[in-house]
């Protein structure tokens, strides 16, 4: 069992390293054939052929960090709602009234913000 | 033992590296191809001979050749760390997607919960890119692709509940026995399961999974993060050369993966009736080939179909409609679930 596990994640591990090898090779081959050849003019930042005005990182209005919030617990309900949906036929009744009330509390919640207009862009 | 492991871990790597390669590059191709013919234009022509068929593979030896321009702008370190990122959360979705009742890498008991994690990881790839481009394009885009994907990840999640509640279990490989073994009213013949059981009874979870898919790999209708007519390229913008082929890469790679994902959990996978396990391992393949093709065809037609959503319009649609119609429709396959 435990074995089992182990070569499981080594599989995932190396799968993972696979990705990043296949990055490094074709960047290391692309190295060797490819021209390097930089002048001033070809490594400003892109800005539609103008020169730039101010830097890259301007000042942004980040909308979306509420966006980020919202998301949070939500996937923390979803990390609660797997485990409950493997066990469901097992459990039964009591576990389908149990997450029927966790997930109005969630949906109350999602209403909630709705009608403040967190999604609503002015 | 030991050895064995490492030789089968070999075999399968390169195996699945090949089906990764071969599958991106079809789907380039048929990209090119299909997008040509439904604009009533013909496409490549010239590279390989017959259709054009080798126009992919010319892309990819051309960007090999290609000047790399790194601004003077960009975090270095954080800009040329990006793809890697990008390309190993791709490249580990692969690991779960069974091909067969043996074909398949690790038939991990967390499959799809797996699955959902990894993708996420792509998320901090495209941010970091967009951040460390110091290109105001690169920057809208990336906040964009980072908003745009964590709200439609959730869709996504839970558009897979349904299906774990009526299978019982999170391997992928189990998933496909399920449907393979589901029976109506419990008197179903089992070549009737050929219509795959999960498609009508999850046609609802099936379509919010397909739409946040395509939202997940920033395919139009859900391309704002590259929105070619406001941002350029958006995060992509000051990538040239290699890294911008292994983005490239990386995000029809992704198709194939999510496109394989949905035709497991919905589709039924590799599962044919009449066929002994031992023979699936062979006729699998490319059953569930079939079914992902299906299903990038899918995706590319839509391209073609539908304009391009604002970005409040996008987030709205996720928020207000996609999640609410999730949440309900898992309320209702637990209920039916433990009714009946």
């Amino acid at each position: 069992m435990f074995e089992q596990y182990v070569q499981d994640y080594t599989t995932v591990a190396a799968f993972a390293f696979l990705g990043l090898f296949l990055v490094g090779a074709g960047v290391g081959l692309s190295k060797v054939v490819r021209p390097h050849n930089p002048t001033p003019t070809k490594n400003s930042p892109y800005e539609c052929g103008v020169d730039p005005v101010g830097t890259g990182w301007s000042q942004t209005h980040i909308r979306y960090y509420i966006f980020a919030l919202l998301f949070l617990i939500f996937d923390v309900e979803a990390v609660f709602i797997f485990p409950w949906a493997v066990q469901l036929e097992t459990i039964g009744m009591f576990a389908l009234v149990e997450m029927l009330i966790f997930i109005m509390i969630l949906i109350a919640g999602l209403v909630y913000a709705i009608r403040k207009g967190v999604l609503k862009w002015e | 033992m030991i050895v064995n492991f490492w030789v089968t871990l070999g075999i399968k790597m390169a195996l699945v590296l090949g089906v990764m390669l071969v599958g991106a590059l079809v789907s380039i191709f048929g990209e090119l191809k299909i997008s040509a013919h439904m604009q009533s234009r013909i496409g490549p022509y010239f590279a390989g001979g017959r259709w054009g068929w080798a126009q992919p593979l010319a892309d990819g030896l051309k960007f090999i050749q290609k000047e790399e321009i790194i601004p003077d702008t960009v975090d270095v370190r954080v800009f040329k760390l990006a793809p890697y990122v990008v390309l190993m959360g791709t490249m580990a979705i692969y690991v779960v997607i069974p091909f067969g009742p043996d074909m398949v890498a690790g038939n991990l008991d967390l499959g799809v919960f797996y699955v959902l994690a990894i993708s996420s990881i792509s998320t901090v790839g495209v941010l970091m890119a967009g951040w460390s481009s110091g290109n105001k394009y690169s920057l809208m885009g990336g906040l964009r692709a980072a908003a745009q994907l964590i709200a439609y990840e959730l869709p996504l999640v839970l558009a897979v509940v349904g299906v774990v509640i009526l299978a019982g279990t999170l391997s992928l490989n189990g998933i496909v026995e399920a449907q393979a073994q589901w029976q109506w009213f419990g008197v179903t013949p089992e070549w009737l399961n050929v219509i795959p059981p999960y498609l009508i009874l999850q046609a609802v979870g099936f379509a919010i999974f397909l739409t946040a898919s395509l939202a997940e790999l920033s395919r139009t209708p859900f391309d704002m993060p590259i929105a070619e007519s406001e941002l350029v390229m958006g995060y992509l913008t000051e990538y040239s050369g290699l890294r911008f082929t292994m983005f490239f890469l990386g995000e029809y790679a992704g198709m194939v993966a999510l496109a394989a994902i949905a035709s497991t959990l919905f589709l039924g996978g590799y599962w044919l009736p009449f066929v002994s396990d031992d023979l699936l391992n062979f006729i699998g393949p490319v059953v569930l080939i079939t079914k992902i093709a299906l299903l990038v065809f899918l995706f590319i037609w839509m391209r073609w179909t539908f304009p391009r959503l604002r970005e409040d319009q996008l987030q709205q649609l996720a928020w207000r409609i996609l999640i609410p119609v999730a949440l309900a429709n898992i309320v209702v396959t637990a209920v039916l679930k433990v009714v009946f």
